[in-house]
């Protein structure tokens, strides 16, 4: 199951030039760009890896575009995501985030269901890699 | 081939269309002297303009590398040629931005074991589209002390160097002896780097167009004994030690500046009109201790 999180989501991966083109466009906006990694997909795994430092003062894309090859093949086989940090007055948050790197093998999700009081049913959904400990799963 | 070899071209016109133009006159206009630094910087830019009309025409045109070293005293221009190199690289589009980063040795080379390559890697992250400027770049290799850090910021900026061409263009500063020396014993970065420029010292005819270009910009005139006190200072400032060039002249200038106001802050009862404001007088020139046998830059 290919795993889909953040903008462009609904798109199929982007490539290299793609990539550079809208991390081209955060720095132009005055956005600081960082690198993330992790073997946990889970959507609710909000804390990701860094790769290095969030990427201050740049001014064009070919550095980030070199940090990401160095990331990918660091973890060839982990999610990657770069992230754009917009620190203006106001919105102080993460202003775009999409996946650049994702393993070869994606088994996906299973739904487990919890049988309480008075036959009230609870779901959770659980990766399927992430049954095995990290650094293992893909 | 995909041209007629006879089709003709307009080198005039892509000239004209790039803002290459607006940044060789500003260089000709805003530096004086330096010849031999001009003619290589048009040179440099004829080759890129001629590359881009070949490259037009489908043929061979490989960027050419453009890494290079500008060695001078100090005050000579360096850091505002490459300025203007980067916006003449800019404007032919060599580079994609067009932005300086100045750095030193402190820039680049940690503290402790591991902390050099993060350093030097961030700080070509930032220069890339643009151009890295090292000024005293000789104290990055230090002989003397074989486990110094220095050694690992060229390495890492000799791969990058090679590897990123089309993506950061260094220049290299310094004291032309001292660089001599560096590029002797780095024969790695000696054969990378394409251009040696050097800056040779200004004439004193030169740094009295230089002080007289700065007041220009700083709205500012000289009256006529005061033009003379300049001429006189400028004379017995370049035989002084730590004579830095244009650099010792608009300190001069910034001292004077601080006499007249004060001299008119003195005398604050008496009418007062906008050319007082804007004139230095010989006396705010002549208090100088360069004219009792003192030394500039602390006067």
């Amino acid at each position: 199951m290919r795993l889909t999180q953040g903008a462009f989501s609904f798109l199929p991966d982007l490539n290299d030039a793609q990539i550079r083109a809208q991390v081209q466009y955060c720095l132009g906006k005055g956005w600081a760009v960082s690198i993330e990694y992790t073997d946990d997909p889970h959507p609710r795994n909000t804390y990701w890896e860094m790769y290095g430092m969030p990427m201050f003062d740049l001014k064009d894309a070919a550095g980030v575009l070199a940090e990401i090859d160095a990331c990918r093949r660091t973890f060839p086989n982990h999610y990657v995501k770069v992230n754009a940090f917009d620190s203006t007055k106001g919105w102080e948050s993460l202003r775009i985030s999409f996946i650049v790197n994702r393993p070869k093998k994606e088994p996906g999700f299973g739904l487990a269901r919890v049988e309480g009081e008075g036959r009230k049913v609870r779901y959770t959904t659980r990766a399927y890699a992430a049954e095995r400990p990290e650094g293992e799963r893909y | 081939m995909s041209a007629p070899e006879n089709l003709p071209l307009d080198l005039e016109a892509l000239y004209r269309d790039s803002n290459v133009r607006d940044a060789l006159e500003a260089l000709d206009r805003e530096l004086v002297g330096l010849v031999p630094v001009k003619t290589r910087v048009r040179e440099i830019a004829a080759l890129l303009l001629v590359e881009k009309l070949r490259r037009s025409v489908g043929l061979q045109a490989d960027a050419p590398p453009l890494h290079m070293s500008f060695t001078g005293n100090p005050g000579t221009g360096k850091t505002t040629v490459a300025m203007k190199m980067a916006s003449i690289l800019h404007g032919l589009g060599y580079v994609r931005k067009g932005h300086l980063v100045a750095v030193t040795r402190d820039d680049l080379v940690g503290q402790y074991i591991g902390h050099t390559a993060p350093k030097t890697k961030e700080v070509l992250k930032r220069a890339m589209g643009g151009v890295l400027f090292i000024d005293e770049a000789y104290y990055l290799y230090r002989p003397e002390n074989e486990r110094d850090y220095g050694q690992e910021a060229i390495e890492i900026l000799l791969q990058v160097m090679e590897n990123q061409r089309d993506d950061l263009v260094v220049i290299f500063a310094g004291y032309k002896d001292r660089m001599e020396r560096f590029f002797s014993s780095n024969p790695g970065m000696a054969s990378r780097v394409a251009h040696h420029v050097d800056f040779p010292d200004y004439g004193q005819a030169e740094l009295f167009e230089i002080a007289t270009l700065m007041l220009g910009r700083m709205q500012y005139t000289l009256s006529e004994a005061a033009a003379q006190a300049l001429r006189e200072y400028i004379a017995l400032r370049k035989t002084q030690p730590h004579f830095a060039n244009a650099r010792s002249v608009r300190n001069a200038l910034d001292r004077a500046r601080l006499r007249q106001a004060n001299r008119l802050f003195e005398r604050r009862g008496a009418a007062l009109t906008p050319a007082d404001l804007m004139t230095l007088e010989a006396e705010d020139l002549r208090a100088s201790r360069v004219f009792r046998g003192g030394t500039g830059e602390t006067d």
